[in-house]
Order: structure tokens, then sequence, then C-alpha cells
């Protein structure tokens, strides 16, 4: 059994409001200095390969067809 | 016209839209769950209504878009089958891979739940046949995650060859880019558009505005 960690993120260049609202609300919090925010998703995936590059392939596989739009989204698998 | 309404556990708009279908062609639609691994032969058009299907999890309309019956619905297209989406419809045939792009969260945040404006675009599709170009017309937004968005290839290819059928006039509230509230496949007939056209088809609740959709589709389909 292997723990894949899949991370999600929009795209350079794609609006993230989620992210811009959390922006304003830290620095309404009177965090100064507070830079780009952007919010994404990560998903802990188990698969029975235990072939780490073998099972890395596969969580990208799944990430290709489900997990991410790629329209829209970048994603990253590695172990977790 | 014979026409399937596909329904999904979360979908919540497919009564409206089998009385708008009955309103426009007198024919009671098959209503088909989402479990069904085929579509009835002889099908006119196939429509994916509004809701929440899957409580959208992960993203709006991914998990419906892997249902058994998107094969199906898949297949029907490819075969130029007509097929309409609405609100959560378009956000899955998006997912699916049967029209470009991508329905982000609304630039404002808000779920918007009020009347629109759209300008017909193009009056020279299935479903448009039955509005004067340029026209415009009020129907209803519901939606936490209409803000349309396409990279600038995508957007280029569907500004040059005229598949933004509808957009909004006005204020564009969920931030779509170009204004984009409905778009069509190259051959017109998979058209997936976020305002509800189904809620503004009766006189006595809310106006038959959205009629001419499901009227040129029916006539469309009958020639």
């Amino acid at each position: 059994m292997t723990k894949l960690k899949v991370t999600v993120f929009p795209k350079a260049g794609v609006l993230d409001p989620q992210g811009k609202a959390i922006e304003r609300a830290l620095s309404g919090l009177g965090f100064a200095g507070v830079g780009e925010v952007r919010v994404g998703k990560v998903m802990i995936v188990e698969v029975a390969e235990t072939d780490p590059a073998r099972a890395r392939a596969q969580g990208e596989e799944m990430a290709r067809k489900l997990l991410a739009n790629t329209v829209i989204e970048s994603f990253t698998v590695e172990p977790a | 016209m014979n026409a399937a309404i596909i329904t999904f556990p979360g979908t919540n708009r497919e009564r409206d839209m089998a009385l708008a279908l009955r309103a426009a062609t007198g024919r009671k639609p098959t209503m088909l769950w989402h479990r069904e691994t085929a579509l009835p032969p002889g099908l006119d058009l196939v429509v994916l209504p509004g809701g929440f299907s899957y409580g959208d999890y992960l993203r709006c309309g991914a998990m419906a878009a892997q249902s058994p019956i998107m094969a199906a619905v898949r297949d029907f297209a490819a075969r130029g089958g007509h097929v309409l989406g609405v609100c959560n419809g378009f956000q899955m045939l998006t997912e699916a891979g049967l029209l470009p792009g991508a329905l982000l969260r609304n630039a404002s945040l808000r779920f918007l739940a009020m009347d629109c404006v759209m300008r017909v675009e193009r009056a020279d599709t299935p479903y448009t046949a039955h509005f004067q170009r340029g026209a415009t017309f009020r129907a209803t937004m519901a939606h936490g995650d209409g803000n349309y968005f396409c990279d600038a290839e995508t957007l280029a290819t569907l500004e040059g060859e005229g598949r933004v059928v509808f957009r909004y006039e006005g204020e564009n509230r969920n931030g779509s880019i170009n204004a984009i509230a409905g778009i069509c496949s190259e051959n017109g007939r998979v058209l997936g558009l976020m305002p509800h056209p189904e809620n503004c088809v009766d006189p006595l609740v809310g106006g038959t505005e959205g009629l001419p959709i499901f009227t040129s589709i029916a006539e469309h389909v009958a020639a």
C-alpha cells in the first residue's frame, strides 16, 4: 500500500477569488506585508501499488482524469 | 421531439426542465437516472439539468461527468446528437470535455440568485432560431460557480468560430471571460449555458422569454 499526496492548485493566471478574499482578510486582521494568497486542495490517495514510480504514475493519471481539471488547475503527486 | 432528461443525486431542476419541454412540444420527456448505461432509441435531445449533483464535491459537475450514463451521452454527441446543459448541466459538459473551458467560482464569491439579461449572439443554431440575432431576453441565474473561463487560444477559437451563443448584457455579475453566458460545440448541437431559460416558460410564473430555446430545438429536430 502506498499513500500519495495529490496537490491541486489553480493555474497562474486563473482568478482565485478565495485567495483574494483571504488576502484581504489577513490584511484586515493586521498582518502586515501579506502578498498573494492562493487556495488549493490536498488529497491523500491510498493505492495498492508498492513500486514508488508506478504508484506515482497512477496518481498522475488519476489527477489528469478526475482529481484536477487541467483547464484551470495544475497538480503535483508525491509520496504522502 | 423525443427528449430525455438525466438526473443525478443532487439534481433539482429536472421537473422545471420537463415542464419547459412539455410546454414547447406537448410531449413528456423521458426521465433517466444516471446509473443507466444506455439512452433510449430514437432520442432527439438529451438534457443535463441544473442542480447540485453530488453536492458539488471535488468540482461542480466533476463527479456527474464520470457517471455511467455519460459514456452514452458522449457517444450520442459524437454521432451528432443534440445535448443541452443548463447551469450544473453546463458545468458537466465542460467537465466531460463536450464543451471547452471551465466554470470557476463567481468572481464576487457570492451565490447569485437573480434575474439577468442575455444577448443572443447567434440566431442560426438549433436552439436559437426563434430569436432575433442581437435580441436580449430575461432569464434567471442561480449559481455559485458560473464564471466562464478558458485559455486565450480557446477563447480566440470560440469567438472566431462564432460559438459564443449568449452573452450577459449589462452587468457581468459572475465575472465570465468576455461576458460569456453560453457556448456551443463546433457542430452547434451541444449547447451549455448558465442561466435557466426553463424558469421563463409560463406566462403565469415569470413570463415566457426562455421558451424560444425549447421551441427552436423542437422545430429543428422535427424538420
